[in-house]
């Protein structure tokens, strides 16, 4: 098991955020976190890395702060970048928490990885501040995956950016899922998440409503529950498209 | 000098002021050295702070006052006695309330206190009490001072400041038979030295400012380790006496033996 | 960045030793240095080793210190207009110093006048921190720093003024412009252990502030722990900026121009700037401090007086280039 959540509760500001939420995430599992604005999608992401406080308890948040993270890799959702530091240094941030720091032969050796991995070899030299948002975006995420971790937890990583740059996100996440890591990402786009996830989990207000496959979360009665929507499917040749009407 | 004893050659004769009133440090001095009993009635408050004032205990006699024309104005004076640095406004009030008031210019030589005693005389009225503080000075004076070379001496005062030859303190340095140091570096009168300057002069007396009450970042200076090491135990204080152009500067003159 | 780490340590005792051998009194080059060396009688190893050796020096860790302090203070609250003597940090600190003075603390035990003063630069950074840590933005940091200011500048104001010492009142321009003139190897004793004690507290946090680039969750998730970080920087400014204010004043904008000035020279990595600043604020301010006394030799003028005119043109120019949400 990557990550498990037991009975895990926030309060923020006197305002319950999160209600015993209960989870468990496998190595090869891409799962979408869905759920509508202020469902606690976020709160719950950082309440599994121990970010912040909670009742509950989550694996990653009793490790000591360094093996957590060679352990989860973390995109938050805020993709501001302080100092004008080039592509390479800023992927070479993943490799903190490792022996090296970012110095070491296998250091190196990850960050040319991930660059390579995100076609990243022609600006790695440049300031990551200057690139456009999706260079950017995919800049953050080749830190992420320099950290090599088994989990990776990525805060609406499609939000903003163009559909080429969503499928080719949500690809990748695939790809890291197909070769025995762990994705845990929220999704707002529920055709998308239906088509690339492996597993849904619907949160609202706090709880978690469904957890199982795409078919078994996105019901009808469920969605109305949750998002006040009702959903038109239609299955294509690519997968199920999702409409909102 | 030659001006200010015209005028007061020009007042009436016979008409000494009755009630005088000194808002300045020094002339209060001078003033109750030389009134008549009853005469001066009020001297600022400075002269009666022992810090400040030889004279402070004969001031506690006197009522005090702060330098404001109101106040000054209420004691109904007919002569008021100010100095040079009393604020011009106070002073043009007093002068449009129709007060006499003169402002003696500070003494920085020993003939200026010379001078400054007969003017006091001249503008109390007080002609044969001046003459003979006059005398007594002139006596007192030839019997302190020291026209042998007895080496070189640094006035050093708070912020790094020293005094040269056209102050009142070099000219007590000078009576007491020292050269100043001042000279040296070109400097006249009151002018900020560099401790480096001080130091490479090797003065073999220095004589630093008095320290007031609580504390200061100007006054530190004075007890820079580079002081005691290039004047190893040859520090003297100036006091009260060093303020005023007045016959106390004897006392100062002294003070050096 | 080699360049730098090449270029910058000569630059630093070149002006140390150009800082010695400056002075009004015209003393030869190769007797001041055997005089500093070697001693001997007479009084030009005094003025050497008492006068110009505790200047050089204090203008050299002085200057490292603050350009230290700035950078780590820009990297923790993100944002390059973080400044010590800007936001009020070198203000609490010199408050804590006139207290310790006019209380007679300082002259009771030395030691209270750099302690009170980094007593008061913690409860300004701490206060800054609290106020506008690394998510706070600009506009926080600024006001919050203003607030601060004013309200040391306003205590110490008051505590000089209550002073029954008539010179005590003019010193708040020292306070507020700080000096080097006249200051002793007591100074250096009393600065040189916290400071050394902060920057060892300081410079091991270079990779949490390089985690810092990618916001304060990211970095907490790189397993940089938010709340150590932030106790262990408060405690190093504290100690850097507390005692240096404490024995030069409050010397303002070293701490800004220096990173800034640095910053693309390190590719902009926190890690890298703390130590070039360190360096940089010691040529910085062991050139501002020859320049005050080669620009009016006879008069102490403030050191804070050259680092503003410098410095303050720069600040309006960064704050104009983040005005529009843009980053330097």
């Amino acid at each position: 098991m990557v990550l498990r959540l037991s009975g895990l509760s926030v309060t923020r500001r006197n305002r319950p955020v999160l209600h015993g939420v209960s989870l468990s995430l496998n190595p090869g599992e891409f799962v979408g976190l869905i759920g509508p604005n202020g469902a606690g999608k976020s709160s719950l992401m950082e309440t599994a890395l121990g970010l912040i406080p909670c009742t509950g308890t989550s694996s990653l948040a009793t490790m000591p702060p360094a093996q957590r993270a060679r352990h989860a890799a973390y995109l938050p959702q805020s993709r501001d970048i302080a100092w004008p530091v080039s592509v390479e240094d800023l992927v070479a941030l993943g490799r903190i928490p490792w022996p090296g720091g970012g110095r070491g032969g296998l250091d190196r050796i990850a960050i040319d990885a991930a660059i390579a991995r995100m076609g990243l070899e022609p600006y790695r030299k440049r300031t990551a501040q200057r690139l456009s948002g999706g260079e950017q975006n995919r800049a953050l995420i080749a830190r992420a995956l320099a950290q090599d971790t088994p989990l990776l937890i990525a805060d609406e990583p499609i939000a903003g950016l163009d559909p080429a740059q969503q499928l080719a996100c949500l690809r990748l996440f695939r790809e890291l899922a197909a070769e025995g890591r762990t994705v845990l990402a929220s999704i707002h786009d529920l055709g998308l998440a239906a088509r690339f996830c492996s597993r849904l989990v619907l949160l609202a207000e706090g709880h978690v409503l469904a957890d199982g496959s795409v078919d078994a979360v996105l019901r009808d009665d469920l969605l109305a529950r949750a998002f006040g929507i009702t959903v038109r499917r239609v299955d294509t040749p690519d997968g199920p498209a999702i409409l909102p009407v | 000098m030659a001006a200010a004893v015209m005028i007061a050659a020009a007042l009436p004769a016979g008409a000494a002021p009755q009630r005088v009133v000194s808002m300045n440090l020094c002339s209060d001095q001078l003033a109750m050295m030389l009134a008549a009993p009853g005469q001066l009635i009020s001297v600022s408050g400075l002269a009666q702070d022992p810090r400040l004032s030889p004279m402070a205990d004969r001031a506690a006699a006197y009522v005090p006052n702060s330098g404001r024309a109101e106040e000054i104005f209420l004691m109904r004076p007919d002569l008021v006695i100010a100095g040079t640095y009393t604020p011009p406004a106070t002073v043009a009030m007093l002068r449009g309330l129709g007060i006499r008031v003169e402002a003696p210019p500070p003494a920085e030589s020993l003939a200026q206190i010379r001078a400054e005693i007969i003017r006091m005389g001249d503008l109390l009225g007080r002609q044969d009490a001046a003459r003979a503080l006059l005398a007594r000075f002139d006596a007192d004076l030839a019997a302190v001072r020291r026209p042998a070379p007895r080496g070189r001496a640094a006035l050093y005062y708070a912020n790094g400041y020293t005094s040269g030859p056209d102050t009142l303190a070099g000219a007590i340095l000078d009576a007491a038979g020292y050269a100043n140091v001042a000279s040296d570096h070109g400097i006249a009168a009151t002018a900020p030295l560099p401790m480096e300057l001080l130091v490479m002069s090797q003065p073999d007396q220095l004589i630093t400012g008095a320290k007031w009450p609580g504390r200061s970042q100007a006054e530190a200076i004075l007890d820079h380790p580079a002081l005691a090491a290039a004047l190893p135990g040859m520090a003297r204080v100036t006091d009260r006496t060093w303020i005023c152009g007045i016959p106390f500067v004897i006392d100062a003159i002294r003070s050096l033996e | 960045m080699r360049w730098l780490s090449v270029a910058l340590p000569p630059l630093v005792a070149a002006l140390t030793l150009a800082s010695l051998l400056t002075g009004p009194a015209g003393l030869g080059m190769s007797e001041s240095l055997h005089a500093l060396a070697w001693g001997g009688d007479g009084p030009l190893p005094i003025v050497m080793r008492d006068i110009r050796l505790p200047r050089a020096i204090l203008g050299a860790v002085v200057g490292a210190g603050l350009g230290l302090a700035g950078a780590a203070l820009q990297g923790y609250l993100r944002n390059p207009l973080a400044e010590p003597g800007l936001i009020g940090i070198s203000g609490m600190a010199a408050l804590g110093a006139v207290i310790a003075i006019q209380t007679g603390l300082s002259l009771a035990t030395p030691l209270a006048l750099p302690l009170t003063a980094l007593a008061g630069a913690a409860a300004g950074v701490g206060l800054l921190a609290a106020l506008a840590g690394p998510r706070g933005g600009s506009v926080t940091l600024i006001l919050a720093g203003v607030a601060i200011s004013a309200l040391a500048g306003a205590g110490t104001a008051l505590v000089l003024n209550l002073s029954p010492n008539p010179y005590a009142a003019n010193e708040i321009v020292f306070w507020l412009m700080g000096s080097l003139a006249d200051r002793s190897l007591l100074h250096v004793w009393l600065a040189l252990p916290p400071m050394v004690l902060g920057a060892a507290l300081i410079l091991p946090t270079r990779r949490a502030l390089d985690a810092l680039t990618l916001g304060e969750a990211a970095a907490q998730s790189l397993g940089v722990s938010a709340v150590a970080l932030r106790w262990r920087l408060i405690a190093g400014i504290a100690l850097t900026v507390g005692p240096a204010t404490a024995v030069a004043g409050a010397i303002g904008f070293v701490g800004l121009v220096v990173p800034h000035v640095l910053r693309p020279w390190v590719g902009a990595r926190p890690s890298a700037l703390l130590p070039a600043s360190a360096l940089g604020g010691a040529v910085l301010l062991l050139a501002a401090d020859i320049a005050v006394r080669l620009i009016v030799p006879e008069r102490d003028l403030k050191l804070g007086v050259l680092t503003a005119i410098v410095g303050a043109p720069l600040f309006l120019r960064l704050i104009w280039k983040t005005r529009s949400g843009g980053r330097v």
